[in-house]
């Protein structure tokens, strides 16, 4: 069949086709634009119904505590878990979680906990000592891989039954006297106990639900998805979309509930830090997990009140392989660590609030202040060098300074570069490595000088000194001192009093600064960005939040608390 | 028709077979394993752990259980996500990025083909340079530059659009489109344009023409099918292209797709997860390009013929 259409028709409609898309088109938009004039956000909504939408950096590889080992893992499962002790948002003092109170004998070695009668898991199970029995037996199974087993070390034969070398765990020193007794005999005192049973890696585990979905020591069943996920923490988990969001609502059951003032925190995995800050801007985010280095002096010359820049519990370092024949003599090494000018390269390049460090343990670490051996001095720097037979720098060979490829420890590596050669005359060169190309090249020591960073897992100069024993695996440098070693694993738990373990400390640290097998640098800081109406949020030194004590306020509410008053 | 569709997925095995060979032993012989980590492992803990992964057998044995496993259709786990399959996690990313990749195409070949079109009615004019001289710019925007100017423009200044997630906040799917589909928006606009200058100066069209057919008439129901056959062929390169690399722009606005855990399985040498998303990719492109050469025989019968001829 054939349809006349006269052409003059088709003109018009033809036309008229391209302006109807166009039209369309723009109808389209601007559809979707209506109700995108963003004065509704997460944040005023969640100002309104109590909900904290929190920047988490990457998605968690795993909420289970014994297998998890990152960062980002540590908030979303502090939050659903809890151990036998909290620590004060501040200080970091331990004080009474799912343990009411806790007595410590005479020599050290015994802790008896009196767990809480209310406390519960969040199905209505009874939270029981004999959970902690079977958490830290399943913790120590070999094949569950928990890389932060050795926080249960301390406990009287937990290494020996790790290592195979008992059999029966009954020999452990962790017993359940009665369901809410439990007796922990360690094998030696050790002053910062308490400190690890805040590790998530301590946190107790719910046996009938592990069970349920593998063995105890299978990794990757599926226990901790939401809806399986049973805890004992202060929020349940109530979602979790890939990639998307983690979503964690109040548990009525929680021992503390009527304390816990938030009613549910939105985990959102923010890889890319500069769309985590515009995420910030467009409210919606009350925290982010950090900020843009460069970012950090526009929010400061507005002086805006949202950046929180405090101190971090964590060391930025230069390994260096003592093998190496030119950097065998301390002398030479002691001349690179003289020649840094730390307060140049905290104030000009990385600029986030960081402070110099002059020895491995931040100051401060439970009221120990580190030996300070050293300063930015290049004259005695120069002189130690020409003593180790490199007068002016001549005849030192071009030495490389590894690390891993990212922006910030480029501009670090390049700094210390030309002080290098401005000061010692010394030639170096940069070597950048991918991530997982540069672990490998580190623990194999095929590198001269590597960049490392340190965050510590607990509150105590052990946490650091205790990487530079022999042959240890994070040491790496080659370095291997036996009176250091000595003093921390012999001397340092014996010690009566805790200025007489701070001063072996610090004997054990200056041998350290002596031989100096690694440079350090500087000290981190944590930074985020942090919504005026979040409240009660303390920036401490494992910028570990408290979800517990936090609330939201909005400023119009806050404005009308002053008109009261 | 048939039989050339079944003679390319044919084809196709080999091809496959070729990349899994080769991501598997890349991907082996990187340095670094995945269970590597800046704090020591002690080394009876990543004996345990390669036990579980199968990762102590020796790497021929590996390769021949993957290739069994891959036929059942099963990726197996993800070394990083603990307890997460690979199929797992691609059918988590999967809607996502198909979606973000379809609406990046609504906008590609809508704006490309108006673009293209326009410019090829009167070439040489300013109808034409204005449009070309845009595709020139998108073509040479990269989606890293692209998406943060129009978060900036339309999220941070005149607040009119959020600035990322995926189906959280109406409309925030539109900038994200907009940023991935500019780049190939301006492709196809210098694609029709070229074919259809082609097709304009053919005799049959100059038939038309002297047949007094109007000049709309001419272009929508003569010129069209014959100007858009290099576009159709790029589509399904383009479909799949889009797939495979939204990666910038889901990083960009916060996007949980596929395209985020292809890079990070890189870096954290997961490699059921590299493998997975590599073999399922290139299965994508091979099915893509296979339908977009089906659709170019069924718009030219030229190409017809050819294969018909064959037979």
């Amino acid at each position: 069949m054939k349809t006349f259409v006269s052409p003059s028709l088709l003109k018009t409609t033809s036309g008229n086709t391209y302006s109807r898309v166009g039209y369309s088109l723009l109808t389209l938009i601007l559809l979707l634009l209506v109700g995108c004039g963003t004065s509704e956000n997460n944040v005023s909504n969640g100002n309104r119904d109590n909900i904290l939408h929190w920047g988490n950096g990457t998605e968690p590889q795993s909420l289970d505590p014994q297998i998890a080992t990152g960062v980002p893992e540590h908030h979303i499962i502090t939050a659903v878990m809890e151990g036998l002790v909290l620590k004060d948002r501040k200080t970091l003092e331990p004080i009474p979680g799912i343990a009411e109170s806790w007595t410590i004998s005479d020599d050290g070695t015994i802790y008896t906990f009196k767990l809480r009668k209310n406390a519960k898991w969040s199905n209505g199970d009874p939270h029981i000592a004999q959970d902690y029995v079977w958490s830290w037996w399943r913790a120590m199974q070999p094949a569950l891989g928990n890389l932060y087993v050795y926080m249960l070390f301390p406990i009287k034969n937990a290494k020996k039954y790790y290592e195979g070398e008992i059999k029966d765990f009954s020999d452990v020193g962790v017993k359940a006297l009665d369901n809410h007794t439990l007796e922990v005999t360690l094998t030696n005192a050790t002053p910062y106990f308490l400190q690890l049973l805040d590790h998530y890696s301590t946190f107790p585990v719910h046996q009938a639900t592990i069970e349920k979905f593998g063995t105890a020591d299978q990794r990757g069943t599926r226990w901790t998805y939401e809806g399986n996920l049973v805890g004992n923490g202060a929020f349940t988990l109530a979602d979790w979309k890939i990639n998307r969001r983690i979503v964690v609502e109040k548990n009525p059951l929680y021992w503390n509930a009527k304390n816990v003032r938030l009613h549910k925190i939105i985990f959102y995995p923010t890889e890319n830090v500069t769309t985590e800050e515009r995420m910030f801007r467009a409210g919606q985010l009350h925290v982010t997990n950090d900020i843009p280095a460069d970012k950090i002096s526009v929010y400061q010359t507005k002086s805006d009140s949202s950046l929180r820049l405090a101190p971090y519990l964590g060391v930025y370092f230069y390994r260096i392989n003592i093998n190496q024949p030119h950097l065998a003599d301390k002398r030479v090494r002691r001349a690179l660590a003289m020649s840094i000018d730390r307060d140049q390269l905290t104030k000009n390049i990385v600029k986030a609030g960081e402070t110099p460090a002059y020895a491995i343990t931040p100051p401060g670490t439970i009221g120990y202040q580190p030996p300070r051996q050293f300063n930015f001095d290049p004259e005695a720097a120069r002189q130690l060098l020409a003593e180790a037979g490199y007068l002016n720098g001549e005849g030192f060979p071009t030495t490389e300074i590894l690390y891993n490829t990212n922006e910030a420890h480029r501009k670090i590596a390049v700094a210390i570069q030309q002080m290098w050669k401005e000061h010692l005359n010394i030639d170096i060169q940069l070597l950048n490595q991918e991530w997982k190309v540069y672990l490998a090249s580190e623990s194999a020591g095929q590198y001269q000088i590597s960049r490392a960073g340190w965050i510590g897992d607990y509150v105590d100069p052990n946490n650091f000194l205790d990487l530079f024993l022999c042959g240890g695996g994070n040491n790496r440098t080659g370095w291997c001192n036996e009176e250091f070693d000595r003093l921390i694993l012999e001397v340092a738990p014996k010690a009566k009093t805790h200025e007489e373990r701070l001063a072996i400390f610090t004997q054990a640290e200056n041998i350290l600064l002596g031989d100096m097998p690694m440079l350090p640098i500087y000290i981190y800081a944590s930074k985020r960005l942090i919504h005026p109406s979040v409240k009660n949020y303390d920036s401490n030194l494992l910028d570990q939040p408290s979800y517990k004590d936090i609330y939201l306020e909005s400023p119009m509410e806050a404005a009308k608390k002053d008109t009261n008053l | 028709m048939i039989k050339f569709a079944l003679g390319r997925l044919l084809q196709a095995i080999p091809v496959l077979l070729v990349v899994i060979t080769a991501t598997f032993f890349l991907v082996h012989s990187a340095p670094g394993g995945p269970f590597s980590a800046d704090k020591a492992v002690p080394p009876e803990v990543i004996k345990a752990l390669e036990a579980q992964y199968n990762l102590d057998q020796p790497v021929w044995q590996q390769y021949l259980n993957y290739l069994g496993d891959v036929v059942k259709g099963d990726f197996g786990p993800s070394f990083k996500y603990s307890g997460r399959t690979v199929n797992e996690l691609i059918a988590a990313g999967l809607p996502t990025t198909a979606e973000l990749a379809f609406y990046a195409m609504l906008i590609a070949v809508g704006i490309g083909v108006l673009a293209g079109v326009t410019a090829s009615l009167r070439p040489n004019t300013m109808q034409d340079y204005v449009p070309m001289t845009a595709a020139m710019i998108g073509i040479c925007m990269p989606s890293f530059l692209l998406g943060p100017l129009l978060v900036l423009v339309f999220g941070i200044y005149l607040d009119w659009l959020p600035i990322s997630g995926w189906g959280d906040i109406p409309g925030d799917k539109i900038l994200p489109s907009i940023t991935l589909g500019t780049g190939y928006a301006a492709y196809i606009a210098r694609l029709s344009r070229g074919g259809m200058l082609e097709v304009l100066s053919q005799d049959y069209i100059r038939t038309a023409r002297a047949k007094g057919l109007s000049e709309p008439l001419i272009i929508v129901k003569h010129a069209l099918r014959g100007g858009l056959i290099p576009v159709v062929a790029f589509l399904g390169p383009a479909f799949a292209g889009l797939l495979g690399g939204s990666f910038v722009v889901e990083t960009i606005f916060q996007i949980p797709g596929l395209g985020r855990f292809y890079v990070q399985a890189a870096f954290n040498r997961d490699y059921t997860l590299i493998l997975g998303m590599t073999v399922f990719f290139s299965t994508l492109i091979i099915v893509f390009n296979l339908l977009s050469d089906m659709l170019a025989i069924w718009l030219n019968p030229k190409l017809r013929q050819e294969i018909r001829g064959t037979k």
